[in-house]
């Protein structure tokens, strides 16, 4: 099983997950920008870690066989924190990075003007450098945030259809498909999905477009539940090739709309297609 | 490796934990076990980037390219060439720079990127904010660039940034030419000893057999990291072996080279 997990904050995990991973099936990871658990003060402190998303971290992944890439962005929780917010006029010149696949994560947390004002310019700078965005939708108030956020997407430059809407669940699954956008599902334990409620997701709402993450961060995460749920669809009837296409190629297809992704974690030289190397397997 | 499913090396690798030294021994005892691999040589020269002069690396990257990336890189250098400097937010070459590995592929990314710098006629200010603002591929390119852009020893302080850190693909580029020819005898001697804890080839380190010969000192500490690895039941790196054969011979010559001592 080939497994990429396209949301995961390997910054939090130790190097023993790296080699975790890898025995599990993990191949490729996408790292998204986000929240540190202690509030930052200043663009610099963004800065150093944005380097290290782009540096120590694919270097961390490439010694297990995992090609690292990342997603660039003010969080919304820090979008609030004025700071902060100068770190907008920073992220144009990381957006044009190799490895940088998409902007994120993007969104609400407690839909506040300021979350308005940095989603809105945010997306403007995915469309503005042919950046997919990664938008989370938030905790609290989960459905509202997540009507709010397809209308400031449909208002954007950004086509629906280049954006993936992450932490989804069995209220807002519906309304997220219909609107055309991909499908995120974090599997993590206690406060998001969990394998089983995915499965039945999966089940009722099919495979097309759906991307399956651990979101594992600093909390009480579990980096392997992509692994897990593979393995609960085998059980339950899914074929391969469904599990294929939803751990590994439609990930790909999403941030494969970059046209930077390098599946080749040593840099080893694939092949390339159209700037994108992407190993396909037997495809 | 050119698969994902590549073989991950071992856990212990020492770059990847938090401390450089191999307080964890790998399982065959060795400092660390293949965490750099051998230099690869996707040009076909033998050398790296930094070793080559920047027409003979233009010679040798086109006829590597594809087309399409061949078209770019030729753009990219015109308007380097035309655009040099660092005014504004960005500069269109940095901006190639940015961009090299996935117009080039990776196993070009660091001879294209190099030959960006030098089309920009970078000096030591720019290749600093180049690498300040860069990526690890795009730091590692400013390295290999060094020798090629820099007569004095105004960029050290990058190669002693690059050598603080654990990333052995930047500790492998900052032992080039460059820091051969200016890094002074201790920040070398320490330099080399970091190669051999981390798994780093010390065929890396550019004039290597002028700079260890009859090197008193640095034979002191060859001799006493082999005893602490034997005292602790570990092997000894066979490249330790090799450096302090090399320490035995000849007159000393340890410091930095004579000034326009070799090819720029
Ligand atoms: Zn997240």
């Amino acid at each position: 099983m080939r497994i990429f997990d396209p949301h995961i904050h390997m910054t939090s995990r130790t190097t023993d997950d790296y080699e975790a991973l890898h025995a599990a099936g993990v191949r490729a990871v996408v790292e998204p920008s986000f929240w540190l658990g202690q509030p930052r003060t200043s663009p610099d402190s963004f800065r150093d870690y944005f380097d290290a998303l782009l540096g120590w971290e694919p270097f961390r992944a490439a010694q297990y066989g995992i090609a690292h890439h990342c997603t660039i962005a003010l969080n919304p929780k820090e979008a609030n924190d004025p700071r902060c917010t100068p770190v907008l006029d920073e992220l144009p010149r990381y957006l044009v990075k190799d490895r940088v696949v998409a902007v994120g994560e993007i969104g609400y947390d407690s839909m506040t003007p300021a979350e308005d004002t940095a989603l809105a310019a945010q997306l403007q700078l995915a469309a503005d450098h042919g950046l997919p965005a990664l938008v989370h939708t938030p905790h609290r108030d989960k459905l509202a945030g997540l009507r709010r956020t397809l209308d400031v997407v449909r208002e954007s430059a950004l086509p629906t259809d280049r954006v993936l809407v992450d932490h989804l669940n069995e209220t807002t699954v519906k309304e997220a498909k219909d609107s055309g956008a991909w499908l995120g599902f974090s599997v993590y334990p206690d406060t998001k999905m969990d394998e089983v409620r995915m499965v039945a997701l999966l089940r009722a709402h099919g495979p097309e477009r759906v991307l399956v993450n651990s979101a594992a961060d600093w909390g009480r995460s579990d980096p392997l539940t992509p692994r897990k749920v593979g393995d609960l669809m085998l059980a339950e009837g899914f074929t391969e090739d469904d599990v294929d296409r939803v751990l590994w190629r439609n990930p790909i297809d999403f941030y494969g709309l970059s046209g930077r992704l390098t599946l080749d974690p040593a840099g080893t030289g694939e092949a390339t297609h159209e700037g994108n190397s992407i190993l396909r397997g037997g495809e | 490796m050119t698969h994902p499913d590549a073989t991950p090396t071992t856990p212990d690798a020492a770059p990847t934990t938090p401390d450089a030294a191999p307080t964890t021994p790998a399982p065959d005892g060795t400092p660390t076990d293949g965490v750099t691999p051998a230099p690869r040589d996707p040009l076909g020269t033998g050398t790296t980037p930094a070793h080559l002069p920047p027409d003979a690396l233009r010679t040798a990257l086109a006829e590597r390219l594809t087309p399409a990336a061949r078209t770019w890189l030729d753009h990219a250098l015109d308007e380097a060439a035309t655009h040099p400097g660092t005014h504004g937010p960005i500069a269109v070459w940095e901006l190639r720079l940015a961009e090299a590995g996935r117009r080039c592929g990776p196993d070009h990314a660091d001879a294209a990127r190099v030959l960006i710098l030098h089309a920009a006629r970078a000096d030591a200010d720019a290749l600093t904010r180049a690498y300040q603002q860069g990526t690890a591929d795009e730091r590692r390119a400013v390295l290999h660039a060094l020798p090629h852009l820099v007569p004095g020893p105004g960029a050290l302080p990058l190669v002693e940034d690059a050598l603080r850190t654990n990333d052995t693909r930047l500790v492998a580029a900052a032992v080039g030419p460059y820091a051969a020819r200016h890094l002074d005898a201790h920040s070398w001697r320490h330099a080399l000893l970091k190669c051999l804890f981390t798994g780093v080839p010390v065929d890396h380190a550019a004039d290597l057999a002028r700079r260890a010969r009859a090197d008193t000192e640095l034979a002191r500490m060859l001799t006493d990291y082999a005893a602490e690895r034997t005292a602790a039941g570990r092997t000894v790196p066979e490249d330790l072996h090799r450096v302090l054969a090399l320490t035995e011979s000849g007159t000393a010559a340890s410091g930095p080279a004579a000034p326009h001592a070799e090819e720029s």
